[in-house]
């Protein structure tokens, strides 16, 4: 059972703030999907291997080089830049994370 | 003569034949989605001038005798989360709102390369989560069989937009139904491919062990004519399965006498509307009559499969949305004030821009991968894939008399009304019973129109599920076709 804590805490690993009246609705919400999980408890599974994907392809390679694409947009900086929502130039401005003492 | 209620087949032949030009074509697309839009709201982008341009572009390799392949000059429509060049990809997500991606996903550059005309992007909930596209942050798209229902989704928007005649085919992805699912919805044919046959490079990732992208059409010669641009390796993802791309259209006349189908008796046991599975035995009924063999088979951890992928599906998507920070690109409160801690610029930019569905979603998935309950859900659902996947491999495998294709319901229900379930998450989960334990298989699924069941005086369509083994692609959309011949469903949706 998933309490009004623990909801926070999952918001808080998760980087979402949310309204207290998120917190409310999605206590009751996830508990309810919860329930959906419950069949899986008992089930023994000890010799069971895991599959994370099914391709069965394992360690695939590309050679790691540039290639621009007809109209060269894709190897354009502004061009590749142009979604960042704080910029100078061609500088990503990230809010800084070391206080100076 | 209504251009517009052709199939790409049908419509491909009339240009080679110069009956028609793909402008003409593609200004009818777009003097119908003028007339129906308005009810249906199915695209969160319209491209007329580039479309006519690319119209008047297939319209001169056709006179010079140089066209690239019968998809050459057909207008298609794009989901909303396959990354298109210089115009505004959403995902129908707030925190996607005004991203123009600087590529286009591979798929498109296929269908560029095919000389297909690009209609628009179509509407989906927000980031693919769910099957209705009621949680699209922007509108809900109406089902054109009747207005007050939901199209299905996620691919709601490609789906309603075939079924209403608002372009010819559509692409749509698929992570526990979201092809299939509206197509059944909507009447129209949707199929998954097998995971790994089409690249998902540029496709903004939900899933990414699950995610397959495929097509959506009128007929399935349409969607196999689709799916034969958009399949095969690709350098760009590693996941991509470096196997032929058969001439899927070619090959669809071979008849099903002595085809063995397995139905699974787990798919018949509860919860299915009485009327929709009406539908399916009729139909399980004519391809006995058309000469196929029905043998009552057993995947016995059905009953498992909807949590394991309502755990699996969760942990991928909230490790895939964590990219959306504020701070590479998307909603981001650093546009408006740049003098904030960066936890803030995370905490607020996602909880501002995540809509209500996403958010649930990141919050299990974190739940799941946390320390105390990885073991307890997230490892139990790795092996509960494993069984899942060999259910479907031993009732494929040929060296134990195995069947050819599985047939089950695409839905348990009809198209429901809008707001029946979107505040009910498990409801809403429920609906996809059917489709979600064949994408931890990773095989390929086509759903197929079949018939309708009446509600409040409207028809509404029921779709036949038909599940092939890895990469039987062809013998799914065989059985399909075939079927399609037989029933000959002409009927369309009242706009």
């Amino acid at each position: 059972m998933l309490k009004r804590d623990d909801v926070l805490q999952v918001a808080k690993l998760a980087r979402l703030e949310l309204s207290d009246a998120q917190v409310k609705k999605f206590s009751e919400q996830l508990n309810s999907v919860f329930e959906l999980f419950k069949k899986i408890e008992k089930v023994e599974l000890d010799n069971v291997e895991e599959t994370s994907q099914v391709t069965g392809l394992r360690n695939v390679f590309k050679k790691d080089e540039i290639k621009c694409d007809e109209q060269a947009t894709t190897c354009s900086t502004d061009n590749l830049l142009s979604n960042i929502p704080y910029r100078e130039e061609n500088k990503i401005i990230v809010p800084r994370i070391i206080e100076e003492r | 003569m209504e251009l517009l209620t052709f199939s790409i087949s049908e419509v491909s032949k009339m240009l080679a034949e110069k009956k028609i030009t793909s402008q003409e074509l593609t200004e009818s697309i777009f003097e119908r989605i003028k007339k129906v839009e308005p009810k249906i709201s199915a695209f969160v982008t319209l491209l007329k001038k580039s479309a006519l341009k690319q119209a008047k572009d297939s319209d001169q390799r056709r006179s010079d005798g140089k066209i690239l392949s019968k998809l050459d000059g057909i207008p298609i429509a794009l989901k909303d989360l396959l990354c298109t060049k210089g115009v505004e990809t959403t995902a129908s997500s707030n925190i996607l709102k005004g991203f123009v991606p600087p590529y286009n996903a591979t798929v498109v550059n296929l269908l560029e390369q095919a000389g297909a005309v690009i209609v628009g992007k179509t509407n989906l909930d927000a980031f693919a989560h769910g099957s209705s596209t009621e949680n699209s942050d922007f509108k809900t798209t109406k089902n054109p069989w009747d207005t007050s229902r939901v199209p299905g989704g996620s691919s709601g928007g490609s789906a309603a937009a075939v079924a209403a005649d608002e372009c010819l085919g559509a692409i749509g992805t698929d992570t526990g139904g979201s092809i299939r699912q509206p197509a059944s919805l909507c009447s129209v044919v949707g199929l998954k491919p097998t995971y790994g046959r089409v690249s998902r490079y540029g496709v903004i990732a939900m899933a990414s062990s699950l995610d397959v992208v495929g097509p959506i059409a009128k007929t399935t010669e349409d969607a196999a004519l689709i799916l034969e641009i958009i399949a095969g390796h690709d350098k760009l993802d590693a996941t991509t399965l470096n196997v032929p791309v058969p001439k899927y259209s070619e090959n669809l006349d071979k008849d099903i006498k002595g085809l063995k189908i397995g139905i699974p008796k787990e798919y018949f046991a509860t919860g299915m509307d009485e009327d929709v599975e009406k539908v399916i035995r009729d139909t399980i009924e004519k391809m006995k009559k058309m000469g196929a063999e029905i043998y009552e088979i057993s995947l016995p951890h059905s009953d498992y499969a909807l949590a394991t992928y309502y755990i699996l599906q969760p942990a991928e998507v909230s490790s895939n949305l964590s990219r959306y920070d504020g701070i590479k690109y998307g909603f981001s409160t650093l546009r408006d004030n740049k003098n904030q801690a960066l936890e803030d610029v995370y905490f607020k930019s996602r909880g501002e821009g995540f809509g209500a569905e996403a958010k649930r979603r990141i919050m299990l998935g974190t739940y799941v991968l946390s320390a105390g309950y990885y073991d307890a859900y997230y490892r139990k659902a790795l092996k509960l894939r494993t069984l899942v996947k060999n259910d479907f491999e031993r009732v494929f495998d040929k060296s134990a008399n195995g069947v050819d294709v599985i047939v089950t319901p695409v839905s348990p229900t009809p198209a429901f009304k809008i707001g029946e379930k979107s505040d009910d998450p498990v409801k809403m989960y429920l609906s996809d019973i059917y489709t979600v334990p064949i994408n931890p298989a990773g095989v390929p699924a086509i759903s197929t129109p079949v018939g309708f069941v009446s509600r409040d005086g409207k028809k509404l369509p029921v779709g036949l599920q038909i599940i092939g083994p890895v990469l039987g692609e062809q013998i799914i959309l065989n059985v399909s076709h075939q079927l399609e011949q037989n029933l000959s469903i002409k009927d369309k949706p009242e706009l």
